[in-house]
This record gives C-alpha cells, sequence and structure tokens, in this order.
C-alpha cells in the first residue's frame, strides 16, 4: 500500500491537488516511520506534554502539511543544484497559479455582485403601497399592535411578544459568543506570591488608562452615558429603543471608563463576581419569563402579568423587565469582550 | 391540548435555560447536567414520536400569545419527531464516549463553558429540526455556528485555532448568503413562515412577477447550506476541523452539525419552495453534479490521507457528496434515500471517530495510520467498532451504509435515464474507493505487530465501551429493520408538503 502512495507524491496528479487545496508543493520524501520515531521519540504520555506531541504529529501528518521555515532552508541548502532548479520551477507555477486564482477570484466576486444588482432590480420598489410586505402580517402589527402589547414602540411590541422566541435566541447568540470568547482568550489565574513580579511587568502593558484628558472627559462624559443607556433601556417600549440599544450604550460607557481610568478602578465596582452574577442572573430569569410567556401563550392560559396603562413606565406586561434583563445582558457581554481582548480576564 | 404537545418546546428550551446556568458551575457539575439534560431530551423526543405516530401525523405548537404568521411557531411532524430523537440519542452517545478525553483536551477552568456549548448545539439542532419559520431557524443556525466553532478550538493547540478560523469564515459566508437569501423571500413573498413562503411562491411561479429573485434567493440559500455542509467544491474546512479537535466534538460536528443544516435544506426543498418549483429552476441538477463529484473527490482525497483521522474525515466529504446527489435525483425515492443517508452517516462517522480515538489511545496517541497496526487486539472493542463502521460505510450488508446505498440504487431507477446511469456508475466507483482507504485501515489494525506493547496498567474508560457497543447496535438496527423507519421517512416527507 506504501509503496503506491509514495508513487502518487510524484505525480502532476498529486500537485496539482495540492495547488488546489493552497498548500506549498514539496519534493521532500515523506520520513519512513523508522526515522521519525528517531527523529523524535514517541510521546507515552500525551496529556502534559502538549506541544511536544503536537509537534511529532504535525510531522506525522505526512506531506501535506508545510514544515517550518528553518526546515525548509535546511532542505534547501542540502539539495543539489538540479533539484533546485526544478524546485523554483515549481515554485514559479504557483506563483502563477496564484496569479490566475487571484483574477478568477476577482471575476467571480464581480459576476456575484453584478448578479445581486440585476435581483435587486427585479425586486418590489421599496416603500411604496403595494408590496407584498405590506400584507395582513403587517397590518396586524400597525392596527392591533399597541393594543395587543401594550408598548407604543411598535418594534419593541413585536420582536418581544409577537416573536418573542426569536430574541430570546438572538440573546443567546450574545451569551455563547462570551462563551466562545472566554474559551479562547481566558487565562488562569496565577496564584502564590512568587508570580507577583512578572504578573506586575505584564500589567502596565494590559492595563489601560493613565492619560489626563481621556480621565477628565470620562468624569463627566461617563455618568451621563450609563444614565441615557439607562433610559433607553426603560423606555424600550415607549420610544425607540430597547434592551439591544440600552444595553449597548451602557456597554460602552462601561468600555470608556476602563479605558480612561484602568481595569482595577473599574473593578471596585464592576468585577468578574458582579460580572457573573448579573449575566447568568439576568439570563436565567430572562428564561424563567420566556418560559413562562410561550407556556402559557401556547396552552391558552390566561397570563397574571396586566398590560397597564398604554404610555406608562411601568406597563405593557412583560417587556419591561425583558428590555432590561436583555440590557443588562448586552452591557456585559460588550464589556467582557473588551476585557478579555484586552487582558484575558477582569 | 394534551400536555404532551409541549414536550418539543420543553426540549429546546432546557438545554438553553441550563447553558447560563452551568457557566457559573465546576466542570464536573455541568457535564452532569449536560448529560441529565440529553437523557431528557431522548426521553422526550420519544415521547413526541409515539405521540405523533398514534395521532394524526404532525401538528404545529404557537410559541407564544400570537397564532402562527403572527407569532413564531414550530411543527412537529413524523420526521421531524424522530431526527430529534436520533440527533439526540447520537449526541448522547458521542459525547459520552468520548469523556475521557474532554477531561484531558480541556482545561479544567473552562470544561463548563465546552458543556454550555453542547446544551446550546443541542438546542439549536432541535429548534432547526421542529422550525416552521425561515427566520427562526437563521437565529438557531447563528447559535449553532458559534458553538461548533468553540467546539473545534476548545483544544486550545495552534492547529485548532487555525481549524476554528478556517470554519469560522467559511461558515460565516454561508450564513451571510442564508441571510440574503431570506431577506430576498420575504421582499418578494412579505412572509417569513414556511407555508406561507410556499402558498407566495406558487403565486409567484403562476404570475412570473418575481422569478428572478426567487431564483436567486433559492441559488443563495443552497449555496450557503452547502459551505455550511461541506458539499464538495467547499469542503476545504472539513478536514482541519474534524481531526485536530477533541474526541467527542469531532463525532459530533461530523454527524450532527452539518446534518442539522441539511434538514433544513430537505425542509426549504419541501415546506418553503415546492419540489416542482426547485425543478424548473434546475437547482437539483446542480446539486446532483457537485454531489457525485464530492462523492469521487472525497474517497480520492481521503485515499491520499496517512492519518486515521483525516481519513475518516475526508470520507465525510464523500458521504455528504451522496446525501446531495439524492437530493439531484429529484425523485420521492432519492430524496427518502437521501435522509436513510443521513441518519446511517450519523450513526457510523460519530463511531468512527470515537472507535479512532479508541485506537489511538493504545497507540501512544498517535493516529499515524501505521502506528495503528495491532492496535484492534490491544482494544478489541474499538477495532471491532472501527471495523463495523469501516464496513458500515464500505457497504458490508446487515449494516447501515449497505441499506443507504441500496435505497440510493433503488431511487435511482426512478430517475430520469441520464442520472441513472451517472448515479449507478458513481455508487460503484465510489463503493471501490471507500473499500480501499477502509478497509487498508481495518487490515492494518487487525495486523499483528508484537514491538507495541499495550500500555501498562491501562484499562479502556468503561464509558467509551458503553457507547462503542451502543453504537455497533445502532448501526446493525438501522441496517436490518430499516423498514419502518423507510416508512416514517416516507409517511413524514408526505407530510411535508
Amino acid at each position: 500500500m506504501s509503496r503506491i502512495r509514495e508513487d502518487y507524491n510524484k505525480t502532476a496528479a498529486y500537485r496539482f491537488r495540492h495547488f488546489v487545496e493552497g498548500d506549498l508543493p514539496e519534493t521532500i520524501e515523506e520520513p519512513t516511520p523508522e526515522e521519525l520515531e528517531a527523529l523524535c521519540p514517541p510521546e507515552e504520555t500525551h496529556g502534559h506534554a502538549a506541544a511536544a506531541s503536537e509537534s511529532a504529529e504535525g510531522q506525522r501528518q505526512g506531506t501535506g502539511k508545510p514544515r517550518s521555515p528553518s526546515e525548509q532552508f535546511v532542505d534547501l541548502k542540502e539539495r543539489d543544484p538540479l533539484e533546485d532548479a526544478k524546485r523554483f520551477a515549481e515554485m514559479s507555477g504557483f506563483r502563477w497559479f496564484r496569479r490566475i486564482y487571484q483574477i478568477a477570484a476577482m471575476v467571480l466576486c464581480v459576476c456575484i455582485i453584478a448578479m445581486l444588482i440585476i435581483t435587486v432590480g427585479h425586486m418590489p420598489i421599496h416603500g411604496s403601497n403595494d408590496t407584498p410586505t405590506s400584507n395582513e402580517v403587517m397590518e396586524r402589527y400597525l392596527e392591533k399592535g399597541q393594543e395587543e402589547t401594550g408598548a407604543p414602540n411598535l418594534v419593541t411590541g413585536m420582536i418581544l411578544q409577537y416573536r418573542a422566541f426569536d430574541t430570546f435566541g438572538e440573546t443567546n447568540v450574545l451569551f455563547i459568543s462570551t462563551c466562545v470568547v472566554m474559551l479562547l482568550l481566558l487565562m488562569k489565574k496565577k496564584e502564590g506570591k512568587t508570580e507577583k513580579p512578572a504578573e506586575k511587568d505584564g500589567e502596565s502593558r494590559y492595563e489601560p488608562g493613565g492619560d489626563i484628558i481621556l480621565q477628565t472627559v470620562a468624569r463627566v462624559v461617563v455618568p451621563m452615558i450609563m444614565v441615557f443607556g439607562f433610559y433607553i433601556l426603560l423606555n424600550g417600549h415607549l420610544s425607540p429603543g430597547g434592551g439591544f440599544s440600552g444595553g449597548a450604550v451602557m456597554g460602552a460607557g462601561l468600555i470608556l471608563h476602563c479605558a480612561a481610568f484602568g481595569f482595577s478602578r473599574t473593578a471596585r465596582f464592576f468585577n468578574e463576581k458582579v460580572y457573573d452574577i448579573i449575566k447568568v442572573g439576568s439570563l436565567c430569569l430572562y428564561a424563567i419569563i420566556i418560559t413562562y410567556y410561550l407556556f402559557t401563550g401556547a396552552n391558552d392560559i390566561a397570563s397574571i402579568v396586566p398590560l397597564g396603562k398604554v404610555g406608562n413606565i411601568i406597563s405593557s406586561g412583560l417587556i419591561l423587565p425583558i428590555n432590561i434583563l436583555v440590557g443588562l445582558e448586552v452591557a456585559c457581554t460588550m464589556y467582557a469582550f473588551y476585557a478579555f481582548f484586552r487582558k484575558g480576564g477582569f | 391540548m394534551e400536555f404532551i404537545r409541549n414536550f418539543p418546546f420543553f426540549s429546546i428550551l432546557l438545554p438553553m435555560v441550563s447553558g447560563p446556568i452551568s457557566s457559573c458551575l465546576s466542570g464536573k457539575t455541568a457535564k452532569k447536567i449536560s448529560l441529565t439534560i440529553l437523557s431528557i431530551d431522548c426521553v422526550l423526543s420519544a415521547a413526541v414520536l409515539w405521540y405523533v405516530r398514534t395521532q394524526d401525523g404532525m401538528f404545529t405548537y404557537k410559541m407564544g400569545n400570537y397564532p402562527a404568521p403572527f407569532g413564531n411557531e414550530i411543527r412537529i411532524g413524523t420526521l421531524e419527531a424522530f431526527m430529534a430523537l436520533f440527533f439526540c440519542i447520537v449526541m448522547l452517545l458521542s459525547l459520552w464516549g468520548g469523556l475521557n478525553h474532554v477531561k484531558q483536551d480541556v482545561p479544567e477552568e473552562k470544561t463548563n463553558l465546552y458543556f454550555i456549548l453542547i446544551n446550546l448545539l443541542l438546542s439549536s439542532l432541535l429548534a432547526l429540526i421542529y422550525t416552521n419559520d425561515l427566520f427562526t431557524a437563521y437565529v438557531f443556525i447563528e447559535i449553532n455556528t458559534i458553538s461548533a466553532c468553540g467546539l473545534i478550538m476548545v483544544r486550545g493547540w495552534g492547529r485548532n485555532i487555525l481549524a476554528a478560523i478556517k470554519y469560522m469564515i467559511m461558515s460565516l459566508l454561508g450564513s451571510g448568503l442564508v441571510l440574503i437569501s431570506l431577506s430576498i423571500l420575504y421582499g418578494i413573498t412579505g412572509h417569513l413562515l414556511m407555508e406561507n413562503i410556499h402558498d407566495a411562491a406558487v403565486q409567484i411561479m403562476e404570475q412570473q412577477t418575481y422569478v428572478e429573485p426567487l431564483t436567486v434567493a433559492i441559488g443563495l440559500f443552497c449555496v450557503g447550506i452547502a459551505i455550511k455542509s461541506a458539499l464538495f467544491p467547499f469542503h476545504a474546512w472539513l478536514p482541519d476541523a474534524y481531526s485536530y479537535s477533541t474526541c467527542s466534538s469531532s463525532a459530533i460536528l461530523s454527524s450532527l452539525v452539518s446534518k442539522g443544516y441539511i434538514f433544513l435544506l430537505i425542509k426549504f426543498f419541501y415546506r418553503v419552495i415546492g419540489t416542482d418549483i426547485i425543478r424548473q429552476t434546475h437547482v437539483d441538477n446542480v446539486l446532483f453534479i457537485f454531489g457525485i463529484a464530492g462523492m469521487i473527490v472525497g474517497s480520492l482525497s481521503a485515499i491520499q490521507q496517512t492519518d486515521a483521522g483525516r481519513m475518516i474525515a475526508f470520507s465525510s466529504v464523500a458521504q455528504i457528496g451522496y446525501i446531495y446527489m439524492g437530493f439531484g435525483l429529484s425523485t420521492e425515492a432519492g430524496m427518502i434515500a437521501s435522509v436513510f443517508h443521513i441518519l446511517s452517516h450519523a450513526a457510523s462517522k460519530s463511531m468512527l471517530f470515537v472507535s479512532a480515538t479508541g485506537l489511538s489511545e493504545v497507540s501512544g496517541g498517535n493516529t499515524f495510520y501505521r502506528s495503528l497496526t495491532g492496535a484492534g487486539y490491544r482494544h478489541p472493542l474499538a477495532g471491532i467498532a472501527f471495523s463495523v463502521g469501516s464496513f458500515s460505510m464500505v457497504g458490508i450488508p446487515l449494516l447501515a451504509g449497505f441499506t443507504s446505498k441500496v435505497y440510493f440504487a433503488e431511487a435511482a431507477f426512478t430517475a430520469s435515464r441520464g442520472k441513472m446511469v451517472v448515479t449507478l456508475i458513481a455508487l460503484a466507483i465510489s463503493t471501490v474507493l471507500n473499500a480501499m482507504y477502509f478497509l487498508r485501515q481495518v487490515i492494518t489494525i487487525y495486523t499483528p505487530a508484537r514491538d507495541v506493547p499495550r500500555p501498562e496498567g491501562y484499562r479502556p474508560s468503561r464509558s467509551m465501551c458503553a457507547a462503542l457497543a451502543l453504537f455497533i447496535v445502532m448501526n446493525f438496527l438501522l441496517g436490518m429493520c430499516s423498514h419502518p423507519i423507510f416508512l416514517w421517512i416516507q409517511d413524514g416527507l408526505a407530510n411535508f408538503s
């Protein structure tokens, strides 16, 4: 079996495949397993020496993977001139392929753009009265929306009452993206005093702040931003805004505070513990509310939450608490992204 | 309304609620919660399947106070309920089989995050199966994509992160195309609910008003889903993503994540656009060509691999090609064969990934194919499971893969003559190619190797053995008792339109 495969490495079809897959072409003979074992002894315990076994694995992947630059350099030195010339021919062929590839990609992009523009030309005219989108669904939203949801802001009424399930999904998108960022960037907390000096060194790099102009401005602006964000959030059912936009504004305020005064000052009122409590608490509460709402709605059980008087702050039933919870979740997510990308933690 | 009608809703909501709760718990507790919820979901889905079979075959469930075109809705038919049950079982077994490796590969303080991803992936898969609304589908496509990214890079090595970036770029491109397609569809039909779009689409074809946007929307949706499920020219992200991540992740990604999208595409064909219009736009012919190409190229690439994990990953490209070929036959029999192949591929591929990990455990952690020499004697159950999975993929009778190939061959005779000939030839070639690389590996693991002793004090983990045993049983069940499943699929598809 292996003999067939080695022959295949030298054929044009093999090289063409690797061109197509974007890997560098290689004429280097694949080392036999015996050679490999001499090169890097097999790891008996692969749990702790991750890096070592990874590099070993990388070599065992076979010829498909590009080698590290130093290795290629050694290979070039050891090869005789004829091989060198062959290699150069291949490399220039590779460049030629890249050129065609780029041109083809550009042509394809232009074609797709042209196709989409032509499609837009055939679409119904936006904003006119007789488009397919102005149908019974839109009519009901416009005519009965305020009465049914208790929210003068129909957009909020629509996303939090009519299509509440979608919005719950969207909030979960935010939650899961923080989880994935944490998975990628969360750094282990160092324990013990011996680590301290090293951490001090690194801290100046990670720690933002210290700019006097930024601090002066932030002192004035941050409270205003936070109050404004909370205003948008509370008035989500009355005026344009809502949980997502209000939360984004509040998150921006937190980020500005942190950028001006540094993580240690922000951590006085917003550390990891507070973050965890707010994030988990708001999402769980949201989940409970939405479960209640969907369950009662689907089973035609009358909801015990009154709609209230249209126009009051405390009105429109479940929309207000959901807006607040979504806002808190969004603010936490935004700040968490900043903190993780900046320092890998709070 | 009977209480049992709430079960699909519970099975979607439970994992979503448990996600945030797990994020403040330790990894061990999160693991227990995750496994419990998976088991509960299995039970719930089984109950729903039983209910749907005893009742008239389908029901809809409105999500919230407002009925369908105004609010959200999920729809539960035979096929949906069966798929949900099957996905839950495969996910539970894949997770169970790789638990040991999750412990090794994921840093301890991040273990709970891993199980959050699993939970949300489960809920998004179930929502994709049940949804009756295209925008809900899009929201859960997003959750699915992000959690799949997390599953790929959970090991945190350079290669994993590179694979995750590749996956993310390709998958986001796919999501973007799907979103553009949905916007166009909404613009020309004014609806997001599947039945209503279908009615509007039929009207469009009668009146010939917005035919061009409709065609473009269908094309974009198909390409978007094809990218996300790794159909042949878009499969560049697949091998790295599947072969470098931890064992459970590979099994779940290969067997379920891409299948969720494909199931959505089936719904799109049957419920959103309607098969007649799909045939008029000739999208099925395009999918047929790429499916056939994928079958051949995927197998050819798999033959070149020297790494067992990558070989199995490339074999997925070929199997996805089979599924799209069934779509391309554009007959009902072809679609049934495709759906059956989704099942048989999910059952076999997850077993192959888990058993390959078991084999590499006893070979010093290597997956290089020759270093697995004799591994079948060192870890007997993994060896048997790997052989069963390989035979199933090659198409040896009594196993799941054989049955789906028979269905494909039967379906070929219902298609036009040109397609029939091409399908039969491609099936034959692809089977021979499958046999070449899978049997090579099986022969290798049963070639005695005296110089490689079984690691001292090694004991195969109990959870993996149990999962592998159940996987083997499932493969035989799918292979030998395929007729009721065939009838369910037929019923479900008939209910779709």
